[in-house]
């Protein structure tokens, strides 16, 4: 395309060429870190990784073509940067795995099975799905099936529900899924939906008090509804995590559909307020507030349920330093769920600080791609949607990382994507998938003219 | 395996891993500015999201909407025309009950962007003039549908 004079202007082109080369390198270092590990660990290249790299790398080209052919304005980027975490949360498994004792509960070639399958309800999603927009029609449905998801753990009997104290499974058999993972995706569907609908009268109703405009009383209904049910997850299924993670998603789109500060004011002061009466209340609550708080207490450290794990990952990040240890010559079996809540300071170990930077600046890069993709998008359902689903991408990597970190209280949320965890990966999977499909729609060139020539147009009988 | 072994291929890995990230930064540059400086992709890791304003003179290269609720939402221009409404096939839609569902048009004709208001029930303002014919928009005057402020930027 040329502009009118002929001087070619910047469009957004598909790109395909430069997301298969980031593809290609993505899962080139995979192998690296792979090859690393084993070299690491016993001094040789492990057997497996051709066989391994070939596979991850079968399963992202094909993933890459369902895209190019379903999405071909998708963007470049999402794809690549999804791929390298979720390949090196992989080779972290399978490190920790070949660790010893307490490596047992770790295992790769079950991440890597649901890496698969997540990239099968990726590649189903952007097949499905041919316009983002069909989502809004279902904006209640979306509301009550999340609402329904959420609800299940908690009514069930703790036998079926409840692992380590978090009551927010479900467990069938051998076989058990977090519900909780997909009723996020359903619940920012229903909230970009409702606030595109209702975002006129929480916009501009109210008055205003010194600098800040108050909304009516009335109009406080959605908030403290939502507000409710997040202290109803916290309290019913002893999950501050996924409270958090929710209540945080529904005040930062608020934010976004209003752009009225008093909202988030509002948001935090309830979460605060609603979070120290469940500390007082629920002993639970109390005692991860208080290993937060005192984690360097050695009565706290030495009691069950303490703050052994913590201040294990936090000693495991110190010896890491700037550079690491290397991968597969630190210590991951010294800390309790080095696999699934506690992969970062497991990571932060072997690749120090440089490493954890670099996986943080991907995830940073995979939100600033959901943003642009608002950013870019053309009707407000659209914005709302991308908007809220990188927000909560972003949110839950900062409440995990947050927590393993001692910045905020630890809450059990896992890494996307890098956790062992197949609810999380596929329910990630199915929101990058999401995203790709606004990105495609919000890249596209507007459709061609019916007329090409003049201002009127000739009809003919 | 020797451990200045082992120590070479650690920092060989967390450059690559930073490679990566630098190659994926260079990707979006590219996207915003066009390939034309591309050689040096590794100079500005910090993707400022801000309009090429590089052109040093000419055309029109960007829509940008600087009020209303879309506010922020840029449009790379071709030369296709650029219609503006609720319409859900508009290329611009617009939430805002002051709007029509076809409220405007935009499209460049010799080599300049013209506005043409498509009978709209509120109106269509360039600048502070109410469009009631095709009118050439100059850069960065305001035009005015509803709640909704656009401008042409280079």
């Amino acid at each position: 395309m040329s502009a009118v004079d002929g001087a070619p202007v910047p469009m957004t082109a598909k790109r395909r060429g430069a997301q298969l080369a980031m593809l290609a390198f993505a899962v080139l270092i995979v192998m690296g870190a792979y090859a690393s590990v084993g070299l690491g660990l016993d001094g040789e290249i492990p057997s497996g990784m051709l066989t391994y790299g070939l596979g991850l790398g079968a399963l992202m080209l094909a993933a890459y073509l369902v895209l190019a052919r379903f999405a071909p304005w998708g963007d470049p980027l999402l794809l690549p940067l999804v791929t390298l975490v979720n390949g090196i949360g992989i080779v972290m498994i399978y490190r920790i795995e070949h660790s010893g004792k307490l490596g047992a509960g770790a295992n790769a070639t079950n991440q890597l099975m649901w890496t698969a399958l997540g990239v099968v309800m990726f590649s189903a999603t952007l097949i499905v799905l041919k316009d983002q927009r069909a989502l809004q029609r279902m904006t209640y449905t979306a509301g009550f099936v999340g609402v329904i998801l959420m609800a299940i753990p908690a009514v069930l009997p703790g036998s079926l529900s409840e692992v380590q104290g978090a009551k927010i499974w479900i467990r069938v058999g051998g076989f058990s899924i977090q519900p909780g993972e997909f009723a996020k995706l359903a619940l920012v569907v229903f909230f970009a939906g409702y606030l595109v609908a209702k975002r006129d009268v929480l916009a501009l109703a109210g008055r205003r008090l010194l600098f800040i405009d108050l909304p009516r009383a009335r109009d406080l209904g959605p908030v403290l509804i939502t507000w409710a049910f997040s202290i109803a997850t916290l309290v019913l299924e002893k999950d501050l995590g996924t409270s958090l993670l929710l209540f945080g998603t529904f005040i930062a789109m608020l934010y976004i559909a209003t752009q009225r500060t008093s909202w988030v004011l509002i948001g935090i002061l309830l979460f605060v307020g609603g979070a120290v009466l469940a500390g007082m209340a629920f002993s639970h609550v109390e005692a991860r507030f208080n290993v937060w708080l005192h984690a360097e207490d050695p009565t706290l450290y030495d009691a069950g349920g303490g703050s052994y794990q913590l201040m294990q990952g936090l000693f495991a990040i110190g010896s890491g330093g700037i550079l690491g240890t290397g991968l597969g010559q630190g210590h991951p079996q010294n800390i309790p769920l080095s696999f699934s809540d506690f992969i970062f300071p497991a990571t932060g170990e072997e690749l120090g600080l440089t490493g954890l930077m670099a996986i943080l600046m991907v995830y940073a890069l995979i939100v600033e791609r959901g943003l642009r993709t608002a950013l870019a998008a053309r009707d407000p359902f659209s914005k709302l949607l991308a908007g809220g689903l990188s927000f909560i991408l972003a949110w839950q990597v900062f409440i995990i990382i947050g927590g393993v970190t001692r910045l905020i209280p630890l809450t059990g949320l896992v890494t996307p994507f890098m956790s062992a965890g197949g609810s999380a990966l596929l329910a990630n999977w199915i929101l990058i998938a999401v995203l790709v499909r606004m990105s495609d729609g919000a890249r596209r060139p507007p459709p061609q003219a019916i007329q090409d020539e003049g201002l009127t147009q000739v009809m003919q009988r | 395996m020797s451990e200045l072994t082992l120590l070479l291929i650690r920092l060989a890995f967390l450059a690559a891993l930073w490679f990566f990230v630098i190659a994926a930064v260079g990707v979006i540059r590219t996207d915003l500015f066009g390939p034309r400086t591309a050689p040096a992709p590794a100079r500005k890791p910090a993707k400022a999201v801000k309009p090429p304003s590089r052109a040093k003179k000419g055309d029109p290269r960007q829509l940008i909407v600087t009020g209303g609720p879309l506010q922020g939402t840029i449009i790379n221009l071709t030369e296709t025309p650029i219609t503006i409404g609720r319409a859900n096939d508009a290329t611009l839609v617009l939430s805002d009950d002051y709007a029509s569902s076809r409220h405007a048009r935009l499209f460049p004709q010799d080599g300049q962007w013209i506005v043409e208001d498509l009978g709209s029930t509120n109106g269509t303002y360039l600048e502070r003039s109410k469009v009631t014919r095709p009118t050439p928009v100059p850069l960065g005057v305001p035009i005015r549908i509803g709640k909704t402020v656009i401008e042409l930027r280079k």
